[in-house]
């Protein structure tokens, strides 16, 4: 039977003897508020230069010789300016919602037949895409303009050696898309990184060295039951995640002034998944002989979610083989879930993460609680 | 019912027989010393009574229950002290007391507690800063919190030092004093001396000898013999010269004569005499607990009168 006095009772202990040690405090609050302040500070103030503009091209051809692909060489000429990267869109997409998928406001439609019409020296239209309100917007509109101008140019210099209409004109589209940018992606990645590390790290070491120095045979001669402590553990995870996660959101706005949204859907991730990553650091430390074998076990369980569960850069920018393991690290769906709720919107994206996490929540802790033994027989 | 009983008891570890058929009780009130060598056996038996083992074969009762089924229970009336006792790091005694007390769900006075075992500067201070006597202490403590009537103590003074382990013996004392039944185990045979009121010297797991050091002593020691300080030749002379059952004791050079009789002692020495070789001081005694300690555990005695921490593999086993 659980008691919720002995929890309370261990969790005082437990949560003293935390706070006490100033090693388990730096890691678990002032560790990622460094991190967030160091890869803020790299990647702040857009000094990536270049900015991302995501391209449909639509015009396919066919075209009788490469020459005559009009179309690609303008995108190509676009990559080659000093302001702007081309990130191309398959054409099947539907490319308003491409954007807003992938939270970025700035894109360029280019029609079909755009390299048919203008050889023949007819009009054609190029949609450009941004969120008046983002500073990228102005830099993309602006380059688009300008190259356009200078195809028409080429255009009636070697044609008619003229000056006249435009053949390429720009319409420009307005999407509410906020831009996305590295310290919003960042926030909830390092929240995901130390739900991921405080707990697990430590409950490998205490459950391993509480079975070595018996500390668990100990606690086993007390009325506290195994449940009771491990529930104690994660109470206490949870309370540092939430503390943590204040902590990082704060410093992310105030500091970079970061765009995450602050809801209730949140909630479950800072709940699941400390209670996951302490029964998952729990497990490591029972099922391994000794504290040095569990270390080494619990740093290869944790070192691939640290970095390939969309922690510090995104999922999407990894390879493709990567991005398919990413789906069996279990941080992954925090990572994914917290920035859906945070940065995306994607409510219904957080649900399911949600929910999976919930089922791998479960397992783990199941497997946890019934290998996990007070004494040996 | 006696709070400890335990007949034929068995533990084996894969094809090692840890504990083979062992049997004792301990009355109430008693201090009931489980005595043997690194290996002997002795915190796999504690703890089978304990309920943190469970035994292989064999009936085990303890205080009525069978531990490792009933431990829930039993542990409500038991105060433990594991080997090498370890607690939180960053909880004081005090604390610990405190903590203990509240899981067990018992109202205490911490500062009683602490005075009874002697802890009364360390209240405060958190566990990984104490000293090795300091820990124990806690541990000490902590086993008394739940008011048990029977106290199991595994090593209770190994590594501590002299006066460390005379502050334990005194809180063992006082708690004997107050009609606690304990058991403790130690590779100490002072210890044994010093606490027990009765003892079993394990080796390899079997008892070897029980009961009261001195009917131990008793039963495997050999009488009273004179020990003559001098060297091998003196020995030789004597064996030549006098019926008397003699040894040689080269590393301590001492000549050893079992006395049947009071009358050898002067056999010896008029034949020493005879000779008209060195021998320099004499002395008549009897087997003490170390020897018959030697004679019946397999393992080596260290210097200290502490038994050898090495495990000797594929030693040949008694009985
Ligand atoms: N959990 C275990 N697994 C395997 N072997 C063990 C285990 N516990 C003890 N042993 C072995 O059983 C023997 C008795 O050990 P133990 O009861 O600890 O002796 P003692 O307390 O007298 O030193 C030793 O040889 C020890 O190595
Ligand atoms: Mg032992």
């Amino acid at each position: 039977m659980v008691s919720g006095k002995r929890i309370l009772t261990d969790f005082k202990v437990f949560s003293r003897g935390y706070l006490r040690n100033k090693f388990g405090l730096f890691f678990g609050l002032v560790f990622p508020v460094i991190l967030i302040l160091i890869f803020g500070a790299i990647f702040a103030g857009g000094s990536t230069g270049k900015v991302n503009i995501y391209a449909q091209n639509l015009d396919t051809g066919p075209f009788a010789s490469p020459q005559l692909d009009i179309a690609s060489t303008f995108l190509a000429t676009l990559n080659d300016s000093s302001t702007i990267t081309v990130i191309t869109v398959n054409p099947s997409e539907n490319f308003s919602k491409y954007l807003s998928d992938h939270s970025v406001s700035d894109g360029i439609v280019i029609p079909a037949d755009f390299s048919a019409n203008y050889l023949a020296g007819q009009h054609v239209n190029v949609t450009v895409y941004g969120n008046p309100t983002s500073s990228t917007s102005g830099i993309v509109s602006g380059t688009v303009g300008g190259y356009a101008n200078g195809f028409n140019l080429n255009y009636f210099q070697t044609k008619y050696k003229d000056t006249t209409p435009a053949i390429i004109s720009i319409t420009p589209a307005t999407v509410n898309t906020q831009q996305t940018k590295y310290i919003d992606f960042l926030i909830p990645g390092l929240i995901g990184f130390s739900i991921l590390t405080s707990p697990m790290f430590s409950l490998v070491n205490i459950s391993s060295e509480y079975k070595k120095t018996k500390l668990f045979k100990q606690l086993s001669l007390t009325p506290l039951t195994k449940m009771e402590w491990l529930a104690s553990k994660m109470i206490w995870y949870i309370v540092l995640t939430i503390a943590g996660f204040l902590l990082m959101v704060g410093v992310g706005v105030l500091a970079f002034g970061a765009h995450v949204a602050i809801t209730p859907w949140l909630i479950p991730f800072l709940i699941l998944g400390p209670m996951l990553f302490a029964a998952l650091g729990m497990l490591v430390g029972t099922v391994t002989k000794n504290p040095e074998t569990a270390g080494v076990i619990g740093n290869i369980v944790t070192f691939p979610m640290m970095f390939l569960a969309g922690t510090f850069f995104p999922i999407s920018s990894m390879p493709q083989y990567l991005q398919t393991f990413a789906h069996v690290l279990p941080l992954f769906y925090v990572t994914e879930g917290l920035n859906n709720a945070m940065v995306y919107g994607n409510i219904s994206g957080t649900i399911i993460d949600i929910a999976v996490l919930g089922v791998i929540t479960l397992v783990i802790f199941i497997l946890a609680v019934k290998l996990f033994k007070w004494r040996e027989d | 019912m006696l709070p400890i009983e335990v007949s034929g008891l068995k533990k084996h570890y894969g094809n090692l027989k840890a504990v083979d058929g062992i049997s004792f009780t301990v009355n109430p009130g008693e201090v009931f010393g489980l005595l043997g060598p690194n290996g002997a056996g002795k915190t796999t038996t504690i703890e089978i009574m304990e309920g943190l083992r469970e035994r292989d074969g064999g009936d085990v009762k303890v205080l009525g229950f069978d531990p490792w089924k009933n431990g829930y229970e039993l542990h409500k009336k038991i105060g433990v002290i594991p080997q090498e006792f370890t607690f939180f790091e960053k909880t004081t005694p005090r604390e610990a007391i405190i903590y203990y007390a509240d899981l067990f769900n018992v109202k205490v006075n911490p500062d009683e507690i602490l005075k009874e075992v002697l802890l009364e500067e360390s209240a405060k201070v958190n566990f990984d800063s104490l000293s090795g006597g300091q820990k124990q202490k806690t541990g000490l403590a902590l086993s008394l919190v739940n008011s048990p009537e029977l106290l199991f103590l595994d090593e209770p003074t190994t590594g501590l030092d002299p006066n460390a382990r005379r502050a334990i013996w005194e809180v063992i004392r006082g708690l004997k004093a107050k009609g606690k039944t304990i058991i403790l185990t130690t590779h100490y045979l002072d210890e044994a001396q010093q606490l027990c009121d009765r003892v079993a010297i394990m080796d390899h797991g079997h008892i070897v000898a029980m009961g009261t050091t001195e009917e131990i002593i008793e039963q495997h020691g050999s009488g009273e013999r004179l020990e003559i300080h001098g060297d091998e030749k003196l020995a030789e002379y004597l064996k030549a010269n006098t019926d008397l059952q003699v040894e040689f004791n080269s590393a301590r050079r001492e000549i050893f004569i079992t006395l049947r009789k009071k009358i050898d002692a002067l056999a010896a020495l008029a034949a020493a005499e005879q000779s008209g070789m060195e021998w320099g001081q004499i002395q008549t005694r009897q087997d003490s607990l170390d020897d018959v300690f030697v004679k019946l555990v397999t393992e080596p005695i260290g210097e200290q009168g502490e038994a050898s921490t090495e495990e000797k593999t594929g030693k040949k086993r008694r009985r």
